[in-house]
């Protein structure tokens, strides 16, 4: 079972979004992780990229399967965890916490309000089983 | 294809207990890693000893008086060579010089060799090999050369005969389950298994046995580049060798044996860089492109199928050639991707991927020979990037001895 934390919100494409004021720290989900595999490499964006809602910033790579990440927010990226450089296994072993990939300032925090919830995360993970 | 379509080895309820996550793998259901994940999995291979089902192979019996001349005929490799007890790694080519599988040749007798095919071409081998049987035979037979420098193929009555009868073949593919246990460890661990001298079993020999208690072929062979076995037996067999080689392993305590699935034995083979059919080689790749020339004896003495068409390329060379590539920016380039020099599109990689005890991002790929020298830079189309690598020799990896 897939852990998914209540505090978060969460796409469809498997991306957790933490919102503080207008800054949305993004990962991909415990599902999307264990999907993967080991993970390798993660591709990231540059600190002031500014992308678009559901535009790819980067992607994550695991020894079998490359995967791209869509943001959910549109906005500037304000900062990157380059310890994934380092450590890209965090993304498995810490996917909510130190597995994080970037924050981005969003344009727009309402976007991240309509995102999905836990449960209804859960539950969207329940039907496409 | 549809779960319940898929085929199934004795094993696949032991795979789906121990937490395998289970594909669609050429047809059949297999563990692609259990939990530990295919990093832990590949390192524990290198640095102990990994346990892979490989019962989805296909096996076929090739029996009676002609089985070598026959065999030689259908196969790159030279039959002639083996001695009873000894297998090697051929290929099986078609009549334009490209591959119908890789495969591996066991010598019981001169009499009855086993053929071990790849489980997704099981069906094709058997079709080609039993299909063409007659007409191989015939070929060969119009196409015999002067009896100066032919062999007695007619089973050494010296006659000027040089017919070679169809022998007996039999696709015993279901007869069999097959247990790899591969790694630094893997001898130890199995010889508590088997009263039966592993340590007189040399590289690519085998000999029948008991492991414990069941009537088996035991081969030193394998796909990972390390040391190690490949156990065939009944297929009803299969979870009680399974599981004692878990036991014999240590199996759940630190340095212990792992199972592992398809991923780890794929990043396994390419380290070793041995070739994997569909990628570096296939019905329209020969063994000359795919590196194999040490398999492709062009002047043994038999006809052999593709045998014109592979001297063409022996003689005028290649136009393209598996190389081994490292990456050296950021980035992996997978199978599918394409390779460039400059702004020229050159190549393609067969197989790439992570190396996990390497540490590195490596691959294969075909390159045209002026391209194809070690040193050589080139670029990967990643997802529309083109990111740094250079051709490296091959295998990436090689076990100390």
């Amino acid at each position: 079972m897939s852990n998914i934390p209540e505090n978060l919100r969460y796409s469809k494409d498997h991306e957790w979004v933490e919102v503080d004021g207008d800054i949305a720290t993004i990962g991909i989900t415990d599902y999307a992780q264990h999907s993967l595999g080991d993970v390798v490499y993660v591709d990231m964006p540059r600190v002031g990229d500014k992308f678009a809602a559901h535009e790819a910033f980067g992607s994550v790579e695991s020894v079998k399967a490359v995967s791209e990440l869509f943001t959910p927010v549109g906005g500037e990226v304000s900062e990157v965890n380059d310890g994934l450089n380092d450590t890209p296994e965090a993304v498995n072993g810490e996917p909510y916490t130190t597995g994080w990939m970037v924050r981005v300032k969003m344009d727009n925090p309402g976007e991240a309000d309509a995102m999905l919830n836990a449960a209804e995360y859960e539950e969207y993970l329940e039907a496409s089983e | 294809m549809s779960e319940n379509e898929l085929k199934k080895t004795p094993l696949n309820a032991v795979h789906r207990e121990m937490g395998g996550k289970m594909v669609d793998f050429g047809g059949w259901d297999m563990p692609v890693q259990y939990k530990a994940g295919v990093i832990e999995e590949h390192l524990r291979c290198r640095n102990v000893a990994g346990l892979f089902d490989v019962s989805h192979m296909g096996e076929i019996w090739v029996e009676g008086p002609d089985a070598i001349a026959f065999v030689n005929r259908i196969t790159t490799n030279d039959v002639t060579k083996l001695v009873d007890g000894q297998a090697h790694y051929s290929a099986l080519p078609n009549a334009d010089g490209g591959t119908v599988d890789d495969l591996l040749v066991y010598r019981f007798n001169g009499e009855k060799l086993l053929l071990v095919v790849n489980a997704g071409t099981t069906e094709k081998d058997w079709d080609w090999i039993s299909g063409s049987a007659d007409t191989l035979v015939r070929m060969s037979v119009a196409s015999t050369r002067t009896d100066g420098d032919a062999q007695d193929l007619a089973g050494g009555t010296g006659d000027a005969d040089k017919s070679v009868r169809t022998p007996k073949l039999r696709n015993a593919s279901s007869d069999f389950c097959q247990i790899a246990i591969q790694g630094p460890e893997a001898t130890a661990m199995l010889q508590t298994m088997t009263e039966t001298d592993l340590s007189a079993i040399k590289y690519y020999h085998f000999t029948t046995g008991q492991v414990d208690g069941v009537d088996a072929i035991i081969s030193r062979t394998g796909y990972t580049g390390e040391d190690g076995f490949e156990v065939y037996a009944a297929p009803e067999f299969a979870v009680q060798l399974w599981e004692k080689m878990l036991d014999a392993g240590r199996y759940g305590e630190d340095g212990g044996i792992l199972p592992c699935g398809l991923a780890a034995r794929n990043t396994l083979r390419l380290e070793a860089a041995m070739s994997l059919y569909g990628h570096e080689l296939g019905d329209d790749i020969s063994t000359y492109e795919a590196g194999l020339g040490w398999i492709t004896k062009i002047d043994k003495d038999a006809d052999f199928v593709g045998e014109d068409k592979l001297r063409a390329q022996k003689e005028n060379g290649v136009s393209r050639k598996v190389v081994g590539f490292e990456m050296t920016e950021p980035g992996i380039g997978r199978d599918g991707y394409e390779v460039y020099v400059g702004d020229e599109k050159v190549g393609v990689v067969t197989s790439g991927s992570p190396a996990p005890f390497l540490k590195k991002n490596i691959g294969l790929a075909f390159l045209p020979p002026e391209f194809a020298n070690v040193g050589q830079e080139i670029k990967i189309d990643i997802r529309g990037k083109h990111v740094s690598a250079v051709v490296v020799p091959t295998p990436f990896y090689k076990r100390q001895k």
